[in-house]
């Protein structure tokens, strides 16, 4: 009786067991399909985008008329933007895939610059035609590698699942016929990425950083005494030197200590021993001095950076620490680009941090000419609907990474207050920004 | 006044005590503690602040209790009405001066904004005409860095966590750091949601340990990286040397180690 018992349940529960497994296979196939379906949709996405590009591009050669050059262009611009999403979408990060994103980001930059400008007063120079008929030939060489991978894609049934898996077991040269088609498609890239360098127009450079660091190298025993010397109320053994590799943008040495439940860090330059980064850790209790107490203990930090005059532009309060932002000026004139950021904890006043890396990068002592346009000129572009409530001479960056001098407008409307930057030369508006930091408290813990 | 809208006051006033209950509602008659109060600041002196120039009638924005663009216009507008020193501080004269020149009721403005309503505090114009809207949650608001919602930064604060909980501080504002730069580089998404969830980007992504809930830490480390410090030297990559695979990981050049991770190029 028993047995028969046993025999009866282990019989319902072999066969529950079954369902309920094929069930969650099924399940699983489910899900897997859909991740499958959505790298299938951003990699076919891609090659059409391409492929549009590469039409594109090629009209764009073929016109002559100004009225039609700057939408095609702006066109051009959109496609790339969703080339390379599509591209980010793809599961391909860990192979050096960086090229075709950064190829993808060159044309858009082209466009970019090419369709905000008034084409009819300033017209596609020899140079730009030149690069553009080049960016057409690499679009289309791209276009065809990977109409090539889409092909054998489509014909083999192939599942970027695999290249998922192929990617995850460390064995990259596998025999992967989309891994080793995109490998093809990024040394297309990387060959032409040399020819475009040439040409004068090239990506964005991370050579000429900190470029104009002043001072003697100095060594490891020196780099201790400063690091003593910032990082307050530590004693020099108890700080460990590091220097950085090679991949770093300026040699610096990292000086760190730990403390309890306090611990410190800091970088400095190898040349002349500038501090970049500063950071303490430690619990803050809660706020017991004001944001303008803590404000003044910041002001007091970094007069010792040794810098002539920094003006604070920004002073905020998160919760129990105060983060305040400093630009070098001179003659009246904010350098926004050579800016130096303090962290004060509210509940002592202890600064918790310096950043100084972007003054560091790009300060130096610029020759600034006098602004063509008058105050009164440049108040003029604004748009008469705003209030201008203060105005400066100001250095930013703009757009198109140049170092422009213009005037700075606080203004309002309504409720809204916006920073407008005319170009003191040319009365172009070169950038307006709604003046925006805060939001309503949403809850912590969702 | 009269005594139809005395009525009609006490009334909604009652009616507004009630999901409060047993609170005694306790006219206030202290001021401003003795703090300078500037621009970026928050808490309840702001609150005040706001409550009191916008009974004047400087100030039209919400009373939220973050001295933002909108506050520091109003208050230098009302030092140039006043004949004080134009400078957008809040110090000692200038709350004198606010303090003879308006009323505070901060029963009625604390039990707005606990309690999630639109309301203005407008001097002479009756209570009960100066709410509207019922939230559920606080109206107070809080500083954000320029570009970024609580949500965005919840998001990095997530994924710093489950990818750095163990490192040290340094280590974590490191990798909020490393995400920032990828934002801003042009071979990555350009935007913080594209690169937290890049295939295959993060390993905290693929494994879901981004879903845990990270700690105050790895939100101020995001906070920190946010607002200007990036101790990886901008760094692109990092991997922990201990269980990284990829062999092209190797190959890209290298800043320096903070914990455990290697930060490179």
């Amino acid at each position: 009786m028993i047995r028969w018992l046993t025999i009866i349940v282990l019989a319902i529960s072999t066969v529950g067991l079954g369902v309920w497994g094929y069930k969650e296979n099924q399940d699983k196939n489910a899900v897997l399909i859909q991740a499958e379906n959505s790298y299938q949709r951003a990699f076919h996405e891609l090659t059409y985008n391409i492929d549009l590009l590469n039409d594109k591009i090629g009209a764009t050669l073929a016109m002559n008329s100004r009225q039609q050059l700057s939408p095609q262009l702006a066109e051009i611009w959109k496609i790339t933007s969703e080339a390379n999403g599509d591209v980010g979408q793809l599961p391909l990060t860990l192979l050096p895939f960086n090229k075709t994103e950064e190829f993808l980001y060159e044309i858009g930059d082209f466009a970019y610059r090419t369709a905000v400008r008034d084409l009819e007063k300033k017209p596609l120079s020899e140079e730009e035609v030149q690069k553009l008929k080049q960016l057409h030939e690499q679009s289309g060489e791209i276009n065809h590698e990977l109409r090539k991978v889409q092909n054998v894609v489509l014909k083999d049934n192939l599942r970027w699942m695999d290249v998922q898996l192929a990617l995850a077991t460390t064995d990259e040269t596998g025999d992967n016929t989309i891994v080793n088609g995109f490998q093809t498609v990024e040394k297309t890239v990387d060959g032409y990425e040399k020819a475009t360098a040439e040409t004068g127009i090239s990506t964005p450079g991370t050579n000429q950083k900190f470029r104009y660091l002043k001072g003697n190298d100095i060594s490891k025993q020196e780099a201790e005494q400063i690091a003593g010397k910032w990082l307050e109320k530590v004693k020099p053994e108890k700080i460990t030197i590091t220097q950085s590799g090679k991949g770093s943008d300026v040699p610096v040495y990292t000086a760190a200590f730990q403390n309890g439940e306090r611990n410190g860090y800091m970088d400095m330059t190898v040349k002349g021993g500038h501090p970049l980064t500063i950071m303490i850790s430690r619990p803050v209790k809660k706020a017991n001095i004001s944001l303008h107490e803590a404000s003044n203990k910041a002001v007091e930090y970094v007069e010792q950076l040794g810098i002539d005059s920094l003006e604070m532009v920004e002073s905020t309060q998160y919760d129990q620490v105060g983060v305040f932002r400093f630009v070098y000026t001179k003659d009246d004139i904010r350098f926004y680009p050579d800016a130096i950021i303090v962290k004060v904890a509210l509940d002592n006043g202890e600064i918790l941090g310096l950043s100084a890396r972007e003054y560091y990068n790009s300060h130096t002592e610029r020759q600034i000419d006098a602004p063509s346009l008058s105050e009164e000129e440049a108040r003029d572009k604004v748009n008469p609907q705003l209030e201008i409530q203060e105005s400066h001479l100001s250095v930013i960056e703009n757009d198109l990474q140049e170092q422009v001098l213009c005037y700075e407008f606080l203004t309002t409307l309504d409720n809204t207050t916006y920073r407008i930057f005319i170009n003191a030369e040319t009365g172009d508006e070169e950038k307006v920004e709604t003046l925006k930091q805060t939001e309503i408290m949403f809850d912590k813990n969702v | 006044m009269s005594r139809k809208v005395k009525i009609i006051l006490v009334v909604s006033a009652a009616l507004l005590l009630l999901p409060l209950t047993e609170t005694t509602y306790v006219e206030p008659v202290q001021a401003f503690s003795n703090q300078v109060i500037q621009q970026g600041a928050t808490g309840e002196d702001v609150i005040e602040l706001q409550s009191r120039l916008q009974y004047l009638g400087f100030y039209n924005g919400a009373i939220d209790g973050v001295f933002g663009w909108g506050t520091y216009w109003a208050v230098r507008n009302f030092q140039y009405e006043f004949g004080l020193e134009i400078d957008g501080l809040v110090g000692p004269q200038v709350k004198d001066k606010l303090v003879q020149a308006s009323n505070y009721d901060e029963g009625y403005v604390k039990e707005q904004i606990r309690q999630g309503n639109q309301f203005t505090h407008y001097g002479g114009t009756e209570r009960n005409q100066q709410q509207t809207q019922q939230a559920n949650q606080p109206s107070a608001a809080v500083n954000v860095p320029s570009g970024y919602s609580q949500n965005d930064i919840q998001l990095m604060a997530n994924a710093v966590y489950g990818e750095a909980r163990g490192e040290p501080y340094v280590g974590q504002v490191a990798v909020a750091a490393v995400i920032l730069n990828r934002v801003s580089s042009p071979s990555f998404p350009n935007n913080v949601a594209g690169v937290i969830f890049e295939p295959r980007a993060f390993t905290a992504v693929s494994d879901g340990q981004i879903w845990l809930t990270p700690n105050d830490t790895a939100r101020e480390a995001v906070l920190d990286a946010i607002n200007g410090w990036d101790p990886s030297g901008e760094a692109m990559y990092y991997f922990n040397p201990n269980t990284a695979t990829s062999s092209w990981i190797w190959s890209r050049p290298q800043i320096k180690q903070i914990g455990k991770h290697i930060f490179c190029k």
